[in-house]
């Protein structure tokens, strides 16, 4: 039997399919929204069984910087969602300077968020601290799932930063064009899923007291 | 392997900055509501009110700057079927708890 | 369906066509869904064959009342790490993994999935996941003892490597979450010009109902055996009952999944009963909308039915009531299923040829454990019968009568169109005989013994309970050698077996009109579709004529 390379076949090319792609991306992207549904879910059974605990939990909150993390990530929705306007118009420098901003936000997020849990150490606020075993079962849950949610969020702010910055490098590279930009409509998806994430997030730590 | 693109059907769906600005502006001004609205006594009340406001603003992102609603309804169908999924985990789950 | 395609044999098979890489980089580097699809077949099967070690070892065991070759310890990683690899490793994986790599695109006239490199990475994360749960036997401390089901508190509590045990089952959820994703797109975005949803295969659909089942189930076992870890690792308290953790949450959590698993470990294979049904009776599928819709039914209700696994740790009534309610619904698109299947049969042209001769053990063995499935979710007749050997009985009809013989099915029917060769068919039978007796004598005791009130993960039992064991046991020894004989006779087949045509069977669907093994990439020429699968219609006015 005689071989035949590859790439010589006459059917070598690829008919792009970007429907396919951003099926795709939304499909991961109910993973995501299970995967954190499902620490909703706890919450959920832990809140109703231990509301008084819980509000007492979410007064040791920051309310302001709980706000403007969430008025942070609602403007890089902002941000990453006109990069594609900007990129379908041809305009690419704009379209990576949006980009750009929007991983300056995920930044001053991070930031926030780094000193919110310091401070929540400082004052002993941490698990399996002496100060916390010392308080009631409902609000050592509720800083678990803190801890846990904003903690988990926080590594997917993280990972969004990443896809965004590899898109930011496509675009420069003219891999991400006017006529070819799925790629940075799927991580445009993921960053948005990762600022509704947070939308549920503040409520429920912060304004319930 | 070349790639090559073939003309769409559909025309692409370009969204104005000033429609995203303007989705924007909703979502800061919810979120000052829902602060505003937390300050107050509103008891039981509060995380319902914090929880209707909260889905308002997760369907704005989901269907302007998520695109959603642009999208083919195959999509919707899709977010449709995982959200209520979702919540049906935890209607099923307060099944229980909710009546013990 | 369309005509077959020109087999001139100027084209390579997929094992024979020059690749960039060499030797076995050419294989675990590839993005060709059929030598994917056959790595997970050799993976799989290395952990199957080390799982059914450990049964045959857990029934040696139970010969007798007291110990007989292992300590208590010993006995209790041989249940969990034995549950931990038949489930995540084996019955979960193997239908979709193999057999749905590599058929779902030759089935619907595609080169590929949609996302080639996603799908390897699926195989090269299962490996991984593997390679974990081994260590975790051999690192110190020993291998988990909390069952597969990793119940708290004693779960946070072991000394033993429930960490390890716990990212493996993690990471094979995430190979089985790309897969689903992975197939759902290319299903919905690759069929042939004129196949409409209702022109594919029921393979094809039971694979897209499954898909949707990992997509949005995995993730809730995702966060729940990784809350797990943080609680041993920082003590966050959440499922921790000291600090104010529930442990029925975390059942409730695990059972989210686990109950949906379990529609994900039989829809393939019941796609695959479908397939088989068919071509050997010679008839067009009785039903197939019921076919299909009942498949979507069966992801969908099967989603609401969890906490009929926890109906006797203190939940409300109202609660039990509502999941008993909905677990006898979820029966009724089961047994649509057989109804159909049956109906198939009724009137066909029946050859008995090995792959049907595993479809009605499937429907026999299925229905047991459906039955006994039902039985269970009755609140009255489940609180005597829980956590004892009824319900290891129930669950072993169904997912290894059920799916364990589906892949028997699958690998007698699709053999010789992913290698090219057909096996010995009088030592194939003789395989099943041994099996299906095997199989019968050794878990009919178990529904016995549960029924008398024998407890499940038991090392020690009453004497009353020992002839029944050793009925078992005698069954497990008949059941392996059954499949030492199957193996043995496949294994063979690939190296002395005879050559075979694109379609020894007589198939309708796409899969049979390209050559045996098939080409690189499946199909010269995207075929048109104008016909439904399962179109004997010409055999049938054959055999009217004939009269």
């Amino acid at each position: 039997m005689t071989t035949t390379a590859v790439g010589t076949h006459a059917v070598g090319h690829v008919h792009r399919d970007d429907y396919g792609s951003k099926m795709g991306m939304w499909l991961f992207l109910f993973t995501e929204l299970i995967l954190f549904g499902g620490m909703f879910v706890i919450y959920a059974v832990y809140r109703f069984s231990h509301q008084a605990e819980f509000e007492l939990g979410a007064k040791e909150l920051d309310t302001l910087v709980g706000t403007i993390n969430t008025m942070v990530l609602l403007t890089s929705s902002l941000t990453v969602a006109m990069s594609i306007t900007a990129i379908q118009r041809g305009n690419k420098k704009l379209s990576m300077l949006l980009v750009g901003i929007t991983i300056a936000l995920a930044l001053v997020f991070l930031v926030n968020k780094y000193f919110e849990w310091s401070h929540k150490f400082a004052v002993g606020l941490y698990p399996q601290s002496p100060e916390l075993l010392t308080k009631p079962q409902g609000e050592i849950l509720y800083f678990g799932l803190y801890f846990v949610m904003t903690g988990l969020h926080a590594l997917h702010v993280i990972i969004g930063a990443i896809v965004l910055a590899v898109n930011i490098r496509f675009i420069q590279r003219d891999i991400i064009t006017k006529d070819s930009y799925v790629k940075l409509e799927v991580g445009a998806l993921y960053w948005h899923l990762v600022d509704i994430i947070w939308i549920f997030l503040f409520p429920l730590f912060y304004l319930v007291h | 392997m070349t790639e090559h693109t073939h003309p769409h059907s559909s025309e692409v769906h370009v969204v104005g900055y000033g429609q995203y600005i303007l989705i924007w502006a909703g979502l800061m001004g919810l979120t000052g509501a829902t602060v505003a609205l937390a300050g107050m006594e509103l008891g039981r009340w509060i995380i319902v009110t914090a929880l209707t406001i909260a889905s308002i603003k997760g369907y704005l992102v989901l269907n302007i700057f998520m695109h959603l609603r642009f999208e083919d309804r195959t999509f919707r169908l899709f977010a449709t079927v995982a959200g209520a999924v979702l919540l049906i985990f935890i209607v099923l789950t307060f099944f229980d708890y909710a009546f013990r | 369906m369309a005509t077959p395609a020109v087999l001139a044999g100027a084209e390579p098979d997929f094992y024979h066509v020059s690749t960039k890489r060499k030797g076995i980089l050419s294989w675990i580097l590839s993005t060709d869904h059929k030598r994917i699809g056959l790595l997970y077949l050799g993976t799989i099967l290395f952990f199957f064959f080390a799982a059914v070690t450990l049964g045959f070892l857990m029934r040696l065991e139970m010969l007798k009342p007291e110990g007989t070759i292992v300590q208590p310890q010993t006995y209790n990683t041989f249940f969990t790490l034995h549950g931990i690899i038949m489930i995540f490793l084996f019955v979960i994986p193997i239908v979709p993994a193999v057999f749905g790599n590599f058929m779902i695109p030759l089935m619907i006239g595609a080169k590929d999935v949609f996302f080639p490199r996603l799908n390897l990475l699926s195989w090269w994360l299962f490996v991984a996941g593997g390679i974990m749960a081994l260590t975790s036997v051999f690192l110190p401390g020993g291998a988990a003892d909390t069952g597969w089901t990793f119940y708290v508190p004693y779960s946070i509590r072991t000394t033993t490597n429930v960490i390890p045990a716990l990212l493996a089952a993690f990471t094979l959820g995430f190979s089985s979450i790309l897969t689903g994703l992975n197939f759902i797109t290319t299903i919905h975005r690759m069929r042939a010009p004129g196949m409409d949803w209702f022109k594919m295969p029921l393979f094809v659909w039971a694979s897209y109902a499954t898909s949707w089942i990992q997509v949005l189930a995995t993730p809730i076992i995702g966060i729940t055996l990784l809350l797990v870890v943080i609680e041993r690792l920082f003590g966050v308290g959440i499922f921790d009952p000291t600090l104010g953790g529930d442990p029925v949450l975390y059942q409730h959590m695990f059972w989210m999944y686990s109950h949906p698993a379990v529609y994900i470990i039989i829809l393939p294979a019941m796609g695959v009963v479908s397939e088989i049904i068919p071509v050997f009776a010679r008839r067009t599928i009785f039903g197939y909308r019921f076919i299909a819709y009942s498949s979507l039914a069966i992801a969908f209700v099967g989603s609401l039915v969890w906490a009929h696994h926890m109906f006797t740790v203190g939940m409300s009534n109202t609660g039990m009531f509502v999941f008993s309610f909905l677990t006898f619904l979820v029966a009724i698109p089961s047994a649509i299923k057989i109804f159909n299947w049956v109906a198939t049969l009724y009137k066909g042209s029946i050859d008995p040829d090995v792959p049907l001769l595993y479809v009605l053990s499937f429907i026999v063995q299925f229905s047991i454990g459906g039955f006994t499935g039902l039985m269970l979710g009755a609140l009255s007749v489940n609180i005597h019968v829980t956590d004892t050997y009824f319900v290891v009985g129930h669950f072993h009809y169904v997912m290894f009568g059920g799916t364990g013989f589906g892949f028997f099915a699958a690998i007698h029917y699709w053999f010789p169109k992913m290698f090219g060769k057909m096996y010995n068919k009088t030592r194939a039978k003789i395989a099943w005989v041994l099996a299906t007796i095997g199989f019968n004598t050794l878990y009919i005791p178990f529904l016995i013994l549960g029924y008398l009130g024998m407890p499940r993960r038991y090392y020690h039992y009453l004497p009353q309970f020992q002839t029944l064991h050793q009925i078992a046991t005698v069954g497990s020894w008949i059941l392996v050698l059954g499949l030492i004989i199957m193996f043995v006779n496949l294994f063979v087949a690939l190296w002395n077996g005879s050559k075979t045509s694109a379609n020894p069977w007589g198939g309708e669907t796409l899969e049979w009109t390209v050559a045996s093994p098939p080409p690189l990439e499946n199909f010269d020429e995207i075929p048109t579709v104008t016909t439904g699968p399962y179109d004997y219609s010409k055999y049938e006015k054959a055999s009217q004529e004939a009269v």
